[in-house]
């Protein structure tokens, strides 16, 4: 009787050497391409001293966008949290007609570019626009002030919590949530006791990825921002401002924050997964 | 078939049970109406609005036309590059165990993670004459800043994780007992990667690189750094778009906004259509 050579004996040397190149190569090319380019941030905006980068954060105008997009993710993450949980429940929950369409819709902004998005609702509030006229009759200013960049940013970031919570929702289907109902659980309550602590990690997922966009969406918000300086500037509209002016070391500045604030959500990313494997 | 009647029955009846209905379906669609639908009504209004001629001639200028061929040539570039990359960071991911696996992992969301703009800078410096790239490729006769290879370039970067993050759970799940029984009847690394591996992963490495082509098609901030945006020559179609509104030429940024969305709807209708069909293949009914 022969024995049965295990598969993994058969693994010759030149198996193992060809792992390598490959193990190799993968890790060159990140490198290359996506770990230099980042540190290569950190790297330019500090390259001068820091007297210097405290210099270029403290800017007026650079402070002034720092503020507004901090004003945008603020104002934008309650809308997206009610939104995502609504709908992620209205789709879960119950059977209507037109459900798939209604899912369809909601996931539309993401195969939109947010440049085109811009576009759309410049078509919609600008002077020649659907709503142009009527609004400017009325006096109120959307486009080129911070609620048409409030609102081009909950399109682009919209889709981001009803996707991580609404396949959540369907795994766990509504017994406990029925179960709650049976015993006399009113609305709120079963959200608040059963529903919520179900959904907390992909909520709170959900809440990083769309305000990590919120902050960093540079396209759409290009489009409708009008780009007043000192105004109307969100910090990705800022860097290209600096960067148009030759003022590399501050563009590099202000582009050091969004590089951190990218990183902690990366954390966020990794702690979020290995909490809820 | 009787699966689905009795979860429809169920769900039927759980609109009566559970509460929130009105409330939530009201908050969901005053949401998309407003946010999504509106805006988006605006440009097919607007592009019904222009004509058929008129669209045809608007879409078919030559600047219109350099910059529709500029953006898909870069983005056809990009998707090929992440086919390749996606592909090999996928397989060495799943297969092999080596110090800083994870690590390598987490650096596969770093290009979702970084504002576009910011990968715009950093790229442009990093290959402009004097950058720490661009000092060894332009001697070289590879001139890469205000270049389709530059637009290449910042596609690629913004669109890394598409092909990886959509081949690696498939690769996760594969059963691996058809590759050991084609290694016990001698076939070599190469043709089981070639004859039993790749067909299984193929529907999602084509709608992985689908999905890379359709948002480098799309993308804006990264692109608009490194590219010069010269007439004619580095000018993507979505930067036209906004050029023509800041000119308030509403009716040409609409048309040719509508044709970027019209070729986005295609891609994504394309790997559904893949997705679907290249799986059905594969399970035996």
């Amino acid at each position: 009787m022969t024995p049965v050579t295990p598969p993994a004996a058969l693994a010759p040397r030149q198996d193992r050497k060809a792992q390598w190149l490959l193990i190799g190569l993968a890790v060159a090319l990140t490198l290359f391409i996506v770990v230099v380019p980042l540190l290569y941030i950190l790297w330019r905006a500090l390259s001068e001293g820091l007297a210097v980068f405290a210099q270029n954060i403290l800017a007026p105008d650079t402070l002034h966008a720092i503020w507004l997009t901090s004003a945008v993710a603020i104002v934008t993450l309650p809308v997206n949290l009610c939104v995502g949980i609504a709908a992620a429940w209205l789709i879960a929950r119950f059977t209507f007609p037109g459900r798939k369409a209604l899912l369809t819709i909601i996931e539309l902004p993401f195969s939109i570019s947010p440049i085109i998005a811009g576009v759309c609702y410049l078509l919609l509030y600008g002077r020649q626009g659907l709503l142009g006229p009527a609004l400017a009759a009325a006096d109120i200013k959307i486009l080129f002030a911070l609620p048409g960049i409030v609102l081009v940013t909950l399109f682009v970031t919209g889709p981001f919590v009803a996707r991580e919570v609404l396949p959540l929702m369907q795994a766990q289907g509504s017994e406990q949530e029925q179960a709650a109902l049976t015993l006399g659980a009113s609305g709120w309550q079963i959200f608040r006791r059963v529903t919520l602590p179900n959904i907390r990690w992909a909520l709170l997922y959900g809440a990083v990825l769309a305000t990590a966009r919120a902050v960093g969406e540079f396209g759409a918000v290009s489009v409708v921002s009008g780009a007043i300086r000192g105004q109307t500037m969100t910090l990705p509209l800022q860097i290209e401002l600096l960067f148009n002016d030759l003022n590399v070391v501050g563009a590099f500045a202000a582009a050091s924050t969004l590089t951190l604030i990218a990183l902690v959500v990366l954390v966020l990313k990794t702690l979020i997964e290995a909490r809820t494997r | 078939m009787s699966m689905a009647a009795i979860t429809a029955a169920q769900a039927g009846r759980q609109r009566r049970v559970l509460p929130g209905f009105g409330l939530t379906m009201g908050l969901t669609l005053t949401y998309v109406g407003i946010i999504v639908l509106l805006p988006v009504i605006a440009l097919v209004l607007k592009g019904a609005e222009i004509g058929p001629v008129r669209f045809w001639a608007i879409v078919t200028a030559p600047r219109t036309l350099a910059a529709l061929q500029l953006t898909i040539t870069a983005a056809a570039l990009a998707a090929a590059f992440n086919a390749a990359y996606g592909l090999l960071m996928a397989w060495v991911l799943v297969r092999y165990r080596f110090p800083g696996r994870r690590l390598l992992d987490a650096m596969m969301d770093i290009p979702f993670a970084l504002p576009t703009a910011v990968a715009g800078l950093s790229l442009t410096a990093l290959f402009s004459e004097n950058g720490w790239y661009g000092q060894f490729l332009a001697p070289a006769g590879f001139p890469v800043v205000y270049t389709i290879w530059g637009v290449a370039i910042a596609m690629s970067f913004t669109s890394i994780p598409f092909v990886v993050r959509t081949v690696q759970p498939i690769l996760e799940d594969m059963d691996r007992s058809q590759e050991e029984a084609a290694r016990t009847l001698g076939a070599t690394p190469l043709q089981i990667f070639v004859r039993v591996i790749f067909p299984a992963i193929l529907p999602s490495f084509l709608v992985g690189t689908t999905i890379a082509f359709a948002r480098s098609l799309g993308e804006f901030g990264a692109v608009i750094f490194i590219a010069g945006n010269l007439p004619m020559k580095t000018e993507i179609a979505s930067l036209l778009a906004v050029i023509r509104l800041e000119e308030y030429d509403y009716n040409g940024a609409a048309a040719i906004a509508l044709t970027l969305v019209a070729i986005a709807m295609v891609l994504l209708v394309l790997s559904n259509w893949l997705q679907s069909r290249l799986t059905r293949r594969r399970v035996p009914a």
